[in-house]
């Protein structure tokens, strides 16, 4: 019984977070809470993720929530950081300033997680992501001061990539 | 021109806050983009904009609004979404699509610092782009 | 007297932001190569945006907030096809 009911509810919803994700962004566009836009959202929200299917996307499964929260708690401030760093390079550096490419190895595979820190890698002024292999495990990326280089390996899988594997692998 | 609305010092003072230091990042990223003598380097500049620059004036916008309309106005929230999510998106297409051009004409980029390797994972075939 | 202060904050925002437009348009002309003019055109969308939501506030009307939507939707979708277009040498696959 509580089999069959797992599997309406994995046909019925094969993204639940894209649909909790569509239903937000419709109901936010509108404004509103009522019912009637309520339905509506609801009706997108159950069949606009199924186009994704189409895609061949591999499955999200976020294992570990917790862990989200901690890594959005270690991205903020870097974020806020690295932009007081950045501000300084522009108005400030001069040709002592050493911009360069860095590789940096990474132990996550998962499509998720990866995708996620190109994200967050380049979100983050200062560090622009610009390939990854998958064979070698190497990430080669920019750095606008390699001043920091040293650590940037180190508070990438300190910071970043221990959370990652734990909400994604 | 100038139609706002009176609001209690501390909403009209963090809005102006919040705004100031939003446009003022905008363009020192701005600034970054003109003096950066690389496109690498060039390619950091407008994450400045993207990232605090557009927060600081979104959020203004809905302290401003929330505060003269007296409802909570979030709809802000939509547009900061898809700006984290498509900002990193054209930022590694463009560096890929640089990359390739790069590499189209045998001028694949130096790398300075690194951890320890053989000097073979470094040449243009087998950098992870895929070449197909 | 806080007012004034927003008012005049917001009006050193627009200043700003039209500061980063013209900065961003001239390392568009100024190139050298294609793909710093795309992304200058990609950070002239989003400085664009950023000046929609300050009039937005400025004239009290939350109608500027579709248009910034607007913006940002086009540029993300322009500078795609663009950078697709870099890559491959043509936009459409």
């Amino acid at each position: 019984m509580r089999g069959r009911a797992n599997r309406f509810l994995a046909w019925l919803l094969p993204w639940p977070a894209v649909s909790a994700l569509v239903l937000a962004v419709w109901l936010l566009l509108n404004q509103s809470l009522s019912p009637g836009q309520i339905f509506l959202g609801l009706l997108l929200a159950l069949t606009a993720p199924r186009f994704l299917t189409t895609l061949d996307a591999p499955p999200l499964r976020i294992r570990r929530p917790w862990a989200l929260v901690r890594l959005l708690g270690n991205v903020l401030p870097d974020i806020f950081i690295s932009n007081y760093k950045v501000t300084r390079a522009i108005l400030f550096s001069g040709p002592e300033r050493q911009a360069g490419h860095v590789l940096v190895p990474l132990s996550i595979r998962s499509p998720w997680s990866l995708a996620m820190l190109a994200c967050i890698l380049t979100a983050t002024p200062g560090t622009a992501w610009i390939s990854f292999n998958p064979q070698t495990g190497l990430l080669l990326m920019h750095v606008l001061d390699l001043k920091d280089a040293d650590e940037l390996a180190g508070a990438i899988t300190r910071r970043y990539e221990r959370w990652l594997q734990q909400v994604f692998e | 021109m100038i139609a706002i609305k009176t609001l209690p010092d501390w909403a009209a003072l963090l809005t102006a806050f919040l705004v100031l230091a939003g446009a003022a990042l905008t363009m020192i990223g701005a600034i970054g983009l003109v003096r950066f003598r690389s496109f690498y380097e060039r390619v950091h500049a407008p994450t400045l904009g993207a990232t605090l620059g557009i927060g600081g004036v979104l959020l203004a916008s809905m302290v401003y609004f929330s505060v003269s309309e007296t409802r909570p106005v979030v709809h802000e929230i939509l547009i900061a979404l898809f700006v984290t999510v498509t900002t990193p998106v054209t930022m590694l297409m463009l560096t890929q699509a640089t990359l390739y051009r790069d590499r189209a004409e045998g001028k694949a980029p130096k790398i300075t610092d690194a951890p320890p390797l053989p000097a073979d994972v470094i040449t243009p075939d087998r950098t992870g782009v895929r070449q197909d | 007297m806080s007012m004034t202060i927003l008012t005049w904050s917001l009006m050193a925002a627009q200043f700003m932001l039209a500061i980063a437009m013209v900065c961003a348009c001239l390392r568009m002309f100024r190139g050298p190569r294609a793909q710093d003019r795309v992304l200058a055109m990609d950070s002239l969308y989003l400085n664009g945006m950023g000046l929609m939501l300050v009039f937005g506030i400025v004239s009290g009307s939350t109608l500027y907030f579709e248009a910034a939507l607007v913006i940002a939707l086009l540029g993300f979708v322009s500078t795609v096809a663009l950078a697709k277009f870099l890559m491959r040498g043509e936009a459409i696959e």
